[in-house]
């Protein structure tokens, strides 16, 4: 029966792939069909007509979109994703700098966001219209409302700013050496390095832009898993382990919460794929030497190869979630795992 | 002699669930009593407010549930509704306990029944003060599924809910019941969703199980038939108004209420199968309930004080009691 399953999940990867090379096509042409020539933009608007038009055919700009996108492809099969037409550098070692920047913030905002929903979103359902639930409700109402940036700013002037708790931008204070590369994550490479002023220092950074980033998903989740959690309050399987007397903290946190948050991790897990997108705005808002301001360059310069490349790599980083949000769901909830979902 | 109190007296219980439509008054005024080593009925229509009036003597009432008023006196000392919770997980550990009337949401269905179970057993022996190890549980656990006449104990504990069929999770909700059932046994409609063939095991079960250890009984069911071969004493409960009690035989051979007769022709007989044509009308909706006697939409008989006034309970043969006006003699 378990084999079901990792049928399935098989299943699942191969339309995954599928979906990458639908999305890799249409970005390509996307990319390709939309105004602004991007041999003038690398020339220059004083360049005369002929050097445009030779950067065009180094570029294979020339040739019919179709045999340019094999061509694309064929370097892709080589872990060569080209070369970005501005920096003049590999676009693949591009990702490879900035990415991790980029995980990191996502992945302490994720963290902040899964475990801040599951507290509040428990707290919320257990006392359900009782005042903690008021103060999550209203919370989750704000949160959802107003827009990452727009945290990003609040927090930022607020604790950055006047209070003064925090760094106002950027990733480590001046005079705090960042760790060598190992990684490319610092925290995971400070910590590698037994430089533990690097990750403190880091980690004091990289908290509001996190925060800012997390609020939102996390009142949306809180709100998905107090929903769940009031729900089963009222059902009989509740009743009948308080028949039993079982203590209200088992209750709590094991014969009510599985099932409560199995719906809200798929939601979770979407969420998080979500922050990339989000952080775009965030990052450039902290200064923080991410992805973002790497991406939104590639779209401003018409940078080809660049724009592809990032588009890709948010794509492949949702895919990745969705693989593992089904793998995690299948884990928690045994009717999945059991019963082969779809046919 | 001196006589003994009752082993649970319900006072006058009260009890609505608040919705996006407003309060359903549920519960209204219900009373009742069931002595030690007795075994007693509810008989009524669904929606009639059997499972509602259970939960509240166990206190496990859904959280919607509001303006819960009464009392539930046990043994004639400790008023269930006003102890702390803690003592009444102590009473539910050590004496009461329900089998639900819906085995397939009564079981959690993400975890292994095993784990359940053995998590019911762990706390209801920590109030006798034992404390028992992961195998002397699984091994309690096994032997309670056992009892239940479950064909493959090793195998139902390792399962998920989903994987048994209705019967099975019936008995693993009949086992879990035995863990703490030492005074009362509460089995609310054990068989209604159960496979008609099966019925009469599961029945047969309960009724084996609450000799051996000599336990009270409350049965809720629609099988009348069964109720009054196993009860003494039956209650029919109707818009949540207890309208007739009596000695099981007598209710059953002779009934005064409106509602008991139209209820007891309604049902199918003893040897037919199916549902019976049922009652006209249907159960009044509890959040404008009918003013005066809950039934009186319904019945034939309804005069004008029946719209007005709720009809008292009242004694008309001894131990018959019958809450309707044509009984009150002026
Ligand atoms: N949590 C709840 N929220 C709102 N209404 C509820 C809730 N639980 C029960 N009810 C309603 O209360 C009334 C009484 O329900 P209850 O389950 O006590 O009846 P019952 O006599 O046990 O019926 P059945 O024979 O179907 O089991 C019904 O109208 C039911 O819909
Ligand atoms: S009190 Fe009136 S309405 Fe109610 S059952 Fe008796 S006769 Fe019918
Ligand atoms: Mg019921």
């Amino acid at each position: 029966m378990a084999s079901a399953f990792s049928r399935y999940i098989i299943k699942r990867s191969a339309y995954t792939l599928f979906s990458l090379f639908g999305l890799s096509v249409l970005v390509f042409v996307l990319a390709r069909v939309l105004p602004g020539d991007p041999a003038r933009i690398v020339a220059g608007p004083q360049a005369p007509e002929e050097v445009v038009e030779r950067i065009r055919q180094q570029l294979n700009l020339d040739k019919p979109i179709p045999v340019q996108y094999i061509l694309w492809l064929k370097s892709v099969f080589h872990g060569d994703l080209g070369y970005s037409i501005y920096t003049r550098h590999s676009v693949t070692l591009d990702v490879i700098k900035y990415l991790p920047n980029s995980l990191e913030l996502i992945i302490v905002a994720a963290i902040i966001q899964v475990v801040g929903a599951i507290i509040l979103g428990v707290a919320s359902g257990w006392w359900a219209y009782r005042w903690p639930d008021n103060i999550v409700r209203a919370f989750a109402y704000i949160g959802i409302s107003v827009p990452a940036f727009v945290w990003a700013i609040i927090l930022q002037l607020v604790f950055g700013w006047w209070l003064g708790w925090f760094p106002v931008q950027g990733m480590f204070s001046e005079g705090v050496t960042p760790p060598p590369r190992i990684t490319g994550f610092h925290l995971l490479d400070s910590l590698i390095t037994g430089n533990f002023v690097a990750f403190k220092d880091e980690l004091w950074h990289i908290f509001l832009p996190a925060l800012a980033l997390a609020l939102g998903p996390m009142a949306q989740d809180a709100r998905i898993i107090r929903a769940g959690m009031v729900d089963n309050a009222g059902k009989d399987f509740i009743a009948l382990a308080k028949s039993h007397g079982l203590p209200d903290r088992l209750i709590m946190f094991k014969y009510l919460f599985k099932p409560s948050v199995i719906p809200a991790v798929t939601v979770m897990g979407m969420d998080i794929a979500a922050l990339l997108g989000n952080a775009f705005l965030v990052e450039i808002i902290y200064n923080w030497p991410g992805f973002s301001a790497y991406g939104i360059a590639a779209m401003l310069r018409k940078d080809l190869n660049a724009i592809v490349a990032v588009v890709l790599v948010i794509g492949v980083i949702y895919a990745v979630a969705n693989i593992i949000v089904d793998i995690l769901v299948a884990y928690l909830d045994p009717r999945i795992r059991y019963l082969e979902r779809g046919e | 002699m001196v006589e003994e109190p009752p082993l649970i007296e319900a006072k006058d219980i009260y009890v609505g669930y608040k919705t996006y439509r407003g309060v359903m008054k549920v519960l209204n005024g219900v009373s009742f009593y069931i002595n030690e080593g007795e075994k007693i009925g509810f008989i009524g229509e669904a929606g009639g407010g059997k499972t509602t009036l259970m939960k509240t003597i166990l206190r496990i009432l859904p959280p919607n549930a509001t303006n819960v008023r009464g009392q539930v006196i046990y043994r004639g000392k400790l008023d269930l509704m006003r102890i702390s919770e803690k003592e009444m997980k102590r009473i539910r550990r050590r004496g009461l306990s329900m089998i639900f009337q819906d085995p397939t949401s009564a079981l959690n269905p993400v975890f292994k029944v095993g784990e359940q179970l053995m998590d019911i057993i762990k706390y209801s022996r920590l109030e006798e003060g034992i404390k028992l190890s992961k195998g002397e549980l699984k091994e309690e656990a096994l032997r309670l599924l056992e009892e239940v006449k479950l064909p493959d104990p090793q195998r139902v504990f390792d399962s998920y809910p989903f994987q048994l069929s209705g019967g099975m999770r019936q008995r693993v909700v009949i086992a879990m019941a035995l863990v703490s059932a030492r005074e009362l046994l509460i089995a609310d409609e054990p068989t209604t969703n159960l496979d008609v063939t099966i019925q009469d095991q599961i029945l047969r079960l309960i009724n084996e199980i609450v000799e051996k250890r000599k336990l009270s009984v409350i049965l809720i069911s629609h099988a009348l038939g069964a109720v009054r071969k196993m009860t003494n004493r039956t209650y029919v409960l109707y818009a949540g108004d207890i309208v007739e009690t009596a000695e099981s035989n007598e209710l059953f051979t002779n009934p005064l209420h409106p509602y008991t007769k139209a209820l007891l022709e309604a049902a199918p007989k003893l040897t037919g199968e199916g549902i019976g044509k049922g009652i006209p009308g249907r159960i009044p909706d509890y959040v404008n309930p009918p003013s005066g006697c809950r039934f009186h939409p319904r019945c034939e008989y309804a005069r004008e004080r029946c719209k007005r006034e709720k009809p008292p309970l009242v004694e008309v043969k001894k131990g018959h009691w019958v809450a309707c006006w044509l009984y009150v003699k002026r």
